[in-house]
């Protein structure tokens, strides 16, 4: 217990005295996801959006199939991109393994089937909901599916937030591919992993609470949103209400 | 079956053969013969399940008949508007100037032509406000601006007013008229009023707004007159009934 007690004052101790390792390896964390997530929703917003609307033969497998990969353990993501990335792998002669580049590949393949997934899935129920209506002022499937994206793009923050917290809280990708190189690829989980391993309880404490706070953050952030759109359709009940009265 | 044409002098809009359509196990049309004629006020009657909203859609082009065969007299421009209109989070001067941008027009036009629009369906004072926090029977108004932004020879229309308070049915319903009694978009190039097809449950908004009458039963055609017949003539049993208001 006193272990324990000791550990959290100073983790405490090198969080509010600004240590420099600790808030590098924060920094680099909240790099790594962000880039990743930008990546991943660029493409994973437009292909979920896609197949929310677009009827074509296979396309249950593929549902599956995407389906399935929301599952995927970080550490086969890790694993595939390290095959990839290795030096006798198709994309060996890029040089990106350990390195910043080889982690946001990682963690954006990780994301990507998230962001799709659920994109596609709040895509489909406005499609089923209003799609028909959009086709009959002359919306073609592309741009019906982008303009539903748009109308739904506060259930679609949502979304991203939560590939964000995906991507942030792994450890099983940046470890592989990255290596946990001090000063170079270490990041939040990566070095939490370690300095425990270590016996560093203080320092994997202090970024403990980093990732719960980061975590904690983007959890309000999601509440804030739900809160604020219930009061928005709420308003928007009680206008329409009064004007019908 | 088709009643007497109102303009027989010009081909028919839409010439529908035999049409069946099929969801499934399910079929929603059967052996539909109708022709329907530039500038008649057309309507659609028959309980729930009838057919109504499914032969306004094969009409809109929503739904491919899945037998017989669907004429359609080219270049003419049509809209439809539904039972519960679906308006994007943008405001309501978006949401009609997004039907026109869809429709080819540029964005800049499209906005002049929209607030336009609004003005006719009283509307121009909520032209900034989001479309999503209006009544039901001013978001209905909001969709007949926007298919009316559209300049259309024909429109349909899914029992527009089913879910509407009486004072908001009256107010889209006194549009629907003004509409149909304005000039057509004249892709049909015939100087004759709107073509408006609409299927509805009130007969006094049919006596009011038709010039003819098409009975629906299980996806069939039973009956198709003009409105003075309809409402006073022979029909048959189902329809009788269903004029009797013991069938609904």
């Amino acid at each position: 217990m006193s272990t324990m007690t000791h550990s959290a004052a100073t983790a405490l101790d090198l969080l509010t005295s600004l240590d420099a390792a600790l808030w590098t390896i924060v920094g680099r964390s909240l790099a790594v996801s962000a880039t990743a997530c930008l990546l991943a929703c660029g493409m994973g917003l437009v292909l979920g959006a896609w197949l929310g609307v677009a009827r074509f033969a296979g396309r249950g497998a593929v549902l599956a199939v995407l389906n399935t990969l929301l599952a995927v353990p970080s550490v086969v993501v890790g694993l595939g991109v390290y095959l990839l990335l290795s030096r006798s792998g198709p994309l060996g002669a890029w040089g990106w393994l350990f390195s910043f580049k080889a982690m946001v590949l990682a963690q954006t393949l990780l994301v990507l089937p998230v962001v799709t997934a659920l994109t596609r899935q709040v895509v489909d129920d406005a499609d089923r909901a209003h799609g028909e209506q959009l086709q009959s002022l002359g919306a073609r499937p592309l741009l019906r599916s982008l303009l539903l994206a748009w109308d739904e793009r506060y259930a679609l923050l949502t979304v991203l937030l939560a590939a964000f917290g995906r991507a942030i809280s792994e450890v099983g990708a940046v470890m592989i591919v990255g290596g946990n190189i001090d000063g170079f690829t270490r990041v939040m989980t990566t070095a939490i992993a370690l300095e425990t391993s270590k016996g560093d309880l203080p320092l994997a404490l202090a970024l403990g609470l980093v990732l719960l706070a980061v975590v904690l953050a983007l959890n309000m952030c999601i509440a804030g949103l739900r809160r604020w759109r219930e009061r928005t359709d709420g308003a928007a009940v009680a206008g329409a209400a009064a004007v019908a009265a | 079956m088709s009643a007497v044409p109102a303009a027989a002098a010009v081909p028919p809009l839409f010439d529908l053969q035999g049409v069946g359509l099929r969801h499934g196990r399910v079929q929603a049309l059967a052996g539909i013969d109708l022709r329907v004629w530039p500038g008649e006020r057309l309507a659609l009657v028959g309980a729930n399940g009838s057919g109504k909203s499914s032969l306004l859609r094969v009409l809109h082009g929503l739904a491919r008949p899945t037998s017989g065969q669907l004429l359609r007299d080219a270049g003419f421009r049509q809209a439809m508007l539904f039972q519960r209109p679906f308006m994007l989070r943008a405001s309501a001067l978006h949401n009609v100037a997004l039907g026109l941008w869809l429709g080819g027009h540029r964005w800049a036009e499209a906005r002049g032509l929209a607030l336009q629009a609004l003005g006719r369906v009283g509307l121009a004072d909520a032209a900034a406000q989001s479309a999503r926090t209006l009544s039901g029977g001013q978001q209905q108004r909001l969709a007949l601006a926007r298919a009316w932004a559209r300049r259309p020879d024909l429109l349909l229309l899914d029992e527009p007013t089913a879910s509407l308070d009486p004072h908001a049915k009256r107010e889209v319903e006194a549009l629907m008229a003004e509409f149909a009694a304005g000039p057509a978009g004249n892709g049909t190039g015939a100087a004759l009023p709107v073509t408006m097809v609409f299927s509805s449950h009130n007969l006094g908004q049919v006596k009011r707004l038709a010039s003819r009458v098409v009975y629906l039963e299980h996806g069939r055609i039973m009956a198709d007159r003009p409105v003075h017949d309809f409402f006073h003539g022979p029909l048959p049993e189902a329809a009788r009934l269903f004029v009797k208001g013991e069938l609904v």
